[in-house]
Parts: structure tokens; C-alpha cells; sequence
């Protein structure tokens, strides 16, 4: 094992770096808030020699997204950067490479989408994205992004997985935020990640395949039955690669991580880089002698519904903290862990809060509200309100 | 002059295309002219809603279908990826799409493909409206023309804008190869397709391709009608080399160019169109054809 060597980096540079150790042959990208400093720095380590790889400067995301299909199906390592718009921009080619089960890596600067324009932090933009076809990973902190981006090309290259991958960090409370970071050494990557052969062909004229074809009713579910499967073998395939992580590297992942939840009687289920608030507010609470815990979703494609029956199938309440918001609805993190529950004899009470939109902080005393309201339902024994925004200004609403 | 590839076939039989079609005319030229040593992508439309119905496939090249707008977009990182993996760079890379998916929805996709210098050939097969989905309009439709959402009637001529001369906008990058070409001269298409592949750098091509179904004529009058379009000058055959876009070269020049009447009275797309119409459009032609020099 090489040492891991100590750097104090921004988010985007993590995942950056997470990248460039994952050796990718062709990155096309396009430059868009908060995820600029990912091209950059990949365009930077070319200049430099340190990265052989190709770079397309492309002239939108949809393009990005367009060339990482046309590389990986010639049997290339391929990945991009985007966020907001230019994920919403590129939505069509998502579902496409998908469905091509082609293992493609993208590093989300997660923002806000338009309108009002906003080029700050929410979910909203890979949310959106859900139900495309495509892993989805969600950093706490810088550490994560790097770790996960490498994660995401083992687990999507697995033979038994081949579905595209993306990596969501923060914007700007990770994207453009200085933290200590551990990178792995070349040859520890090297030796996790071997080089991509895809398994069941490429685009090469000695064999010629054809990719993208049209599916008639005959033939279509079937297809996207198959593409759907993989998917939900994928739970035990991604504990495994993270064990195997932990194992090489010490550091541990889990689909989703409890905190203090053994003996919780009401859970905070987050994800993204305010779990980090959030468990320092349970910290706080349990001092004065709450009993609270903390579930951290990091995977949250595919849902980790097994897990969280198991985390929070005690518990009496449940608040599901979303940083997006599904008008007509809630939030999306409040609808799956509902239909995790849906069936079980025991269920949490649920409060959905929606936090933290559009780069509005979210702060200690907020999770300390959720935390109250939730318990307040728990011993009325009934939820009257499911769906609460959480940190509004009163005087911006008048 | 026969090539090495002259005998192998690379677009099966057994493709779904209408009969008459001119884009299987012209693919079964252009594939044997690019050989086996080539990967393609294609927009969606005609092309390959009829040529890769799962589990059938039509390709005996590598063939990736994507989307409608961004058959350069695929064929950039199809590129980029040879290129980085130390492939010799020997293999041809075509990006195939029809009017719709080169003039309208795929123009900037295409754009950035030759800004960036891939060293693909794009290849348009050009109908003159989106046809796949039922003979619409699209910036290629020639002025009169009737479609279905330019339908002719008491208030409507057709179509009323001119075609978009999107060969010339395609030069206009400074590429290394850019021309027009038709089905009716086979030898010059296939010429043609060669310089393309051959050029240092992304190339066009556009090829123009009658479709019995949306403009109405016989199957029959397929290459008739490919002909016709330049014996009359409609559509002008030419060349330009090492983007000299201000020097382009005519390719076929009529001796006598024909009335373009020949050319619309054959199909009913053009059956409303009064003497007067037929004389602006000639009038039309006629200005154009001086611009081309002859």
C-alpha cells in the first residue's frame, strides 16, 4: 500500500482528483456553475502530463453527454462533469446511456434548477434525474467526493452492474469549499480499479455490433426489465466494492450510516453535506438527553430501502430531511422511504421537511425543529401535516 | 472503377425502407465505398428506424444510434476514444443524418463537431422534410412545396421559405471537405465520399435522396427525379477542397439546363403549384444557378 497523501483541496478538485487517479481515457465536458473548477482541473492535468486522456471541449452538456456515450461504446473510460441546467440539458442522453448499459461517471456540482435562476446548492438537479436509469451517489464532504467518484467507476464497471454512475457533491458548501482530503496512491488505484474492457462488445469494426437499436412493443419491456434488474442487483454488488474499499484504503462506506440510531426513538434521515449539521445537532440533542439519531443516505440509486427498514424499523418517527421538492407531492428521499414502509407491519411515523433550497443554509437549530416537530406527531400518534418547509423568512413571504 | 469493396455488401438486404427510397440507393454507395474498416452513427429517423429493428440489424459495420440531434456529437467521442487508445487511425468514422437531424435539431451538435476538428465525415441524407414522422416541414423543404404542416390550400402557397443551403453553411467552418452529391451519379457520389474520408479533418457531405413517399412520385422515378434536380439546376452539384469555401468547384454542369417544370411536375408534392409559382421558382433557380456560375 502507497501512502495516502494529505491535501487541502476544494470539492470539485476532489472529485477532480478522484478522476484522474480512475484514469479516464476521454472526458468531454462543459463548463457550468458550480462544477467549472472540474474541467478546469482536468484540463490542467493534461496540460501537465499528468493526465493521458482526451478532452473534449464540447459545445453544450447535451453534447458532454452525447461524446461520453459515442467513447464509452468504443470501449473507452468515460466521464463529465455538469450540474442544474446542464443536467436537465443532457436529461435525453442520460435515459440513452442507460439503456446502452454503458458505465459512464459524471461529478454533479449539485445547484438548483431555474426559474428564478440560481446557481446554488439543492438536489434538485440529479433528483430529477432519478428514475434515468443511473446510479446515484451523494457525498458529506470533500473525502467522499474523491473516494466515491473511483467507487463509481468500480461499481458501474462491474460485469454484474454496467449502469452509469453519478456522484453528487454540494454546490459550492463542497464544490468551492477547502477541506482536508487523503488521496489514495496511483498504484493502490491501479490495483482496484483495472483498466475497462467492456464485457459484451464495443464498437469495433473487426466485430461489428450494432448499438441503439429500435425496440418494438415485441421487445422493449423486456429490455428495460433486464436494465432494471441490474439495478436492483446492485445493492449487494456496491457493499462488497465498499468493503473491499474500506478494506484497501480504511475508509468506510455504506449505503446508508447510522448514527447514534440503536436506541432513537425518532431518526433524521439525510443526505449530501448537511448531514454533517445534522449530526451535530444529535449530538447536542442526546446531551440533553433526546433520543435521536442520524441516517446518512449515500447511495441514494438504488434506494437503500432494505437497510433503512433496518435502521429505522423501530424507531417511532422518522424525518425525512429533502433538499428538493416534487410540487404536487414532497420530497423525493419523504416518497421512497414511505414505499420502503409500505408494506411492513411497523412503520415510523413520517414527517417530510424540505430544507435547503437553492442554497439557503441549513442550520443546527433547524434539524433541532425537525426533530421536535416529528416528536410531536410521534406522541399525538398521528401526522397532520406531512410536508413542511423548514427556515422560511417570514418577511420574504409577505 | 471498381474499388476493393465493390463486391461486399455493408448494408444488408432486408431493410425496411419504403420502396423507391433514395437513402438505401445512396447508403448501399456510400458503405461500399467507406468499407469495412469503418464505424457509424446514426440520428434517429429513416435511416435507422428501418435499418435496426432489435433483434435485426441491417449494419455489417459498427453502428450506434443514439438520438436525433447528435449523430456528430456520438461520432466526436467515438473519435476522441480511437484516437486516445492508440488505435492507428485508419478506421473511417461516419455520422449519418437525415435534413432534419443536419439543417434543424442536429445543426449545433454538428457545428461543434467541425469546430473541434473531429476527423469524422457527416453525412446528410436529404429528403426535404422530416419524413419519418410523416412528411412535416423542416429548414431543407424547398420553397412551394406541400407537407403536412405546410400544407398547400385557398391561403397557402406550401411551404414558403426557401431551402436552407446548408452545404455552404456546413464549408463556411473551414473544413477540409465539403460537397453535394446525388444518387443519379453513383461514380461522382462515391468520388466524393472517398476525398471525404480521405481529408485531414471533419468533412460533409450532403446527399440528396428522393422520397417516393413524401413527395409523391412513383417509386419508380426515383433516380429520374435525382437526376432531373440537376439537369434543372435545382440542386448543383460542387465541391470544395481544403476549405476553400469561396472556391467551390462544379462537379456537373448541365450543358442546357432543363425547365425545373420537369422537375415539378413529376411529383404531386408540387401538383398545386399555378404557372406563376413555377415561374418565380424557375426565376429562383435561374439567380442561383448564376451564382454557381452557370
Amino acid at each position: 500500500m502507497g501512502e495516502q497523501k494529505g491535501l487541502t483541496i476544494q470539492g470539485n478538485m476532489a472529485t477532480a482528483l478522484g478522476a484522474k487517479l480512475s484514469r479516464p481515457d476521454v472526458i468531454p465536458a462543459y463548463p457550468i456553475t458550480p462544477s467549472t473548477l472540474f474541467p478546469e482541473k482536468i484540463s490542467e492535468y493534461i496540460a501537465d502530463g499528468e493526465l493521458d486522456a482526451s478532452m473534449i471541449r464540447v459545445e453544450s452538456e447535451h453534447s458532454a453527454m452525447s461524446a461520453c456515450i459515442g467513447a464509452s461504446a468504443s470501449g473507452a473510460r468515460a466521464c463529465t462533469a455538469s450540474a442544474s441546467q446542464g443536467i436537465a440539458l443532457m436529461h435525453e442522453m442520460l435515459f440513452i446511456a442507460a439503456g446502452m448499459r454503458l458505465p459512464i461517471v459524471m461529478a454533479v456540482g449539485n445547484r438548483a434548477l431555474s426559474a428564478p435562476i440560481n446557481i446554488w446548492a439543492d438536489h434538485q438537479d440529479s433528483i430529477s434525474s432519478r428514475d434515468s436509469g443511473w446510479l446515484q451517489f451523494y457525498a458529506e464532504k470533500n473525502q467522499e467526493g474523491l473516494d466515491l467518484m473511483i467507487l463509481a467507476f468500480r461499481i458501474a464497471e462491474d460485469e454484474r452492474v454496467l449502469l452509469p454512475a453519478m456522484v453528487g457533491i454540494d454546490g459550492f458548501v463542497l464544490t468551492h469549499t477547502v477541506e482536508g482530503v487523503k488521496a489514495p496512491a496511483q498504484e493502490d488505484v491501479d490495483d482496484f480499479l483495472p483498466p475497462y474492457e467492456p464485457p459484451h462488445g464495443k464498437l469495433d469494426p473487426e466485430e461489428p455490433m450494432t448499438f441503439g437499436s429500435l425496440g418494438t412493443p415485441e421487445y422493449y419491456q423486456e429490455l428495460k426489465y433486464d436494465q432494471t434488474q441490474a439495478m436492483e442487483n446492485t445493492p449487494e454488488i456496491i457493499d462488497e466494492i465498499f468493503d473491499e474499499f474500506e478494506e484497501r484504503f480504511g475508509r468506510e462506506y455504506n449505503r446508508i450510516t447510522p448514527y447514534k440510531c440503536e436506541d432513537a426513538d425518532i431518526i433524521l434521515l439525510t443526505m449530501g453535506s448537511m448531514s454533517g449539521t445534522a449530526r451535530a445537532a444529535v449530538d447536542e440533542m442526546r446531551e440533553e438527553g433526546e433520543k435521536v439519531g442520524l441516517a446518512k443516505l449515500t447511495v441514494f440509486r438504488p434506494f437503500p430501502g432494505d437497510l433503512l427498514k433496518e435502521i429505522a424499523g423501530d424507531a417511532d418517527g422518522l424525518a425525512v430531511v429533502d433538499r428538493n421538492i416534487s410540487p404536487g407531492f414532497g420530497g423525493a428521499v419523504f416518497a421512497e422511504s414511505a414505499g420502503t414502509f409500505i408494506n411492513e407491519n411497523r412503520s415510523p411515523l413520517m414527517k417530510n421537511f424540505i430544507v435547503g433550497l437553492g442554497g439557503r443554509e441549513i442550520f443546527k437549530r433547524n434539524f433541532k425543529e425537525m426533530y421536535e416537530k416529528t416528536k410531536e406527531a410521534v406522541e399525538a400518534g398521528e401526522v397532520k401535516k406531512p410536508v413542511e418547509w423548514i427556515n422560511m423568512d417570514e418577511d420574504v413571504m409577505r | 472503377m471498381m474499388s476493393e469493396n465493390e463486391e461486399k455488401e455493408l448494408l444488408a438486404s432486408g431493410h425496411r425502407m419504403c420502396a423507391g427510397c433514395g437513402e438505401g440507393t445512396a447508403m448501399r454507395a456510400i458503405l461500399k465505398e467507406a468499407g469495412p474498416n469503418s464505424i457509424a452513427t446514426v440520428a434517429t429517423g429513416c435511416l435507422e428506424v428501418t435499418t435496426t429493428a432489435y433483434p435485426q440489424t441491417a449494419w455489417e459495420i459498427p453502428l450506434i444510434h443514439a438520438a436525433f440531434e447528435n449523430a456528430a456529437s456520438v461520432a466526436s467521442g467515438i473519435e476522441a476514444a480511437l484516437k486516445q487508445m492508440d488505435k492507428k487511425g485508419e478506421t473511417n468514422i461516419l455520422s449519418f443524418a437525415g435534413d432534419g437531424g443536419t439543417f434543424d435539431i442536429g445543426f449545433q451538435a454538428l457545428s461543434g463537431m467541425f469546430e473541434r476538428k473531429h476527423n469524422v465525415t457527416h453525412i446528410c441524407l436529404d429528403n426535404e422534410a422530416y419524413m419519418n414522422t410523416g412528411i412535416q416541414r423542416c429548414s431543407s423543404t424547398p420553397y412551394g412545396a406541400s407537407t403536412t404542416t405546410s400544407p398547400s390550400g385557398k391561403e397557402s402557397i406550401g411551404e414558403d421559405r426557401p431551402k436552407k443551403p446548408i452545404a455552404r453553411i456546413a464549408g463556411a467552418h473551414d473544413i477540409p471537405y465539403a460537397a453535394t452529391a446525388t444518387i443519379a451519379y453513383i461514380d461522382d457520389l462515391k468520388k466524393k465520399v472517398n476525398k471525404a474520408l480521405k481529408a485531414d479533418g471533419p468533412a460533409f457531405l450532403h446527399v440528396f435522396a428522393p422520397c417516393p413517399t413524401g413527395w409523391r412520385h412513383g417509386s419508380d422515378d426515383t433516380i429520374e427525379l435525382a437526376r432531373l434536380a440537376v439537369e434543372t439546376g435545382v440542386f448543383v452539384l460542387w465541391e470544395a477542397e481544403d476549405g476553400e469555401i469561396c472556391d467551390i468547384k462544379i462537379t456537373k454542369k448541365p450543358k442546357e439546363r432543363k425547365p425545373v417544370k420537369e422537375y415539378l411536375k413529376k411529383q404531386r408534392r408540387f401538383a398545386h403549384l399555378t404557372e406563376e409559382h413555377i415561374e418565380k421558382i424557375q426565376k429562383e433557380v435561374d439567380e442561383k444557378c448564376e451564382q454557381y456560375g452557370f
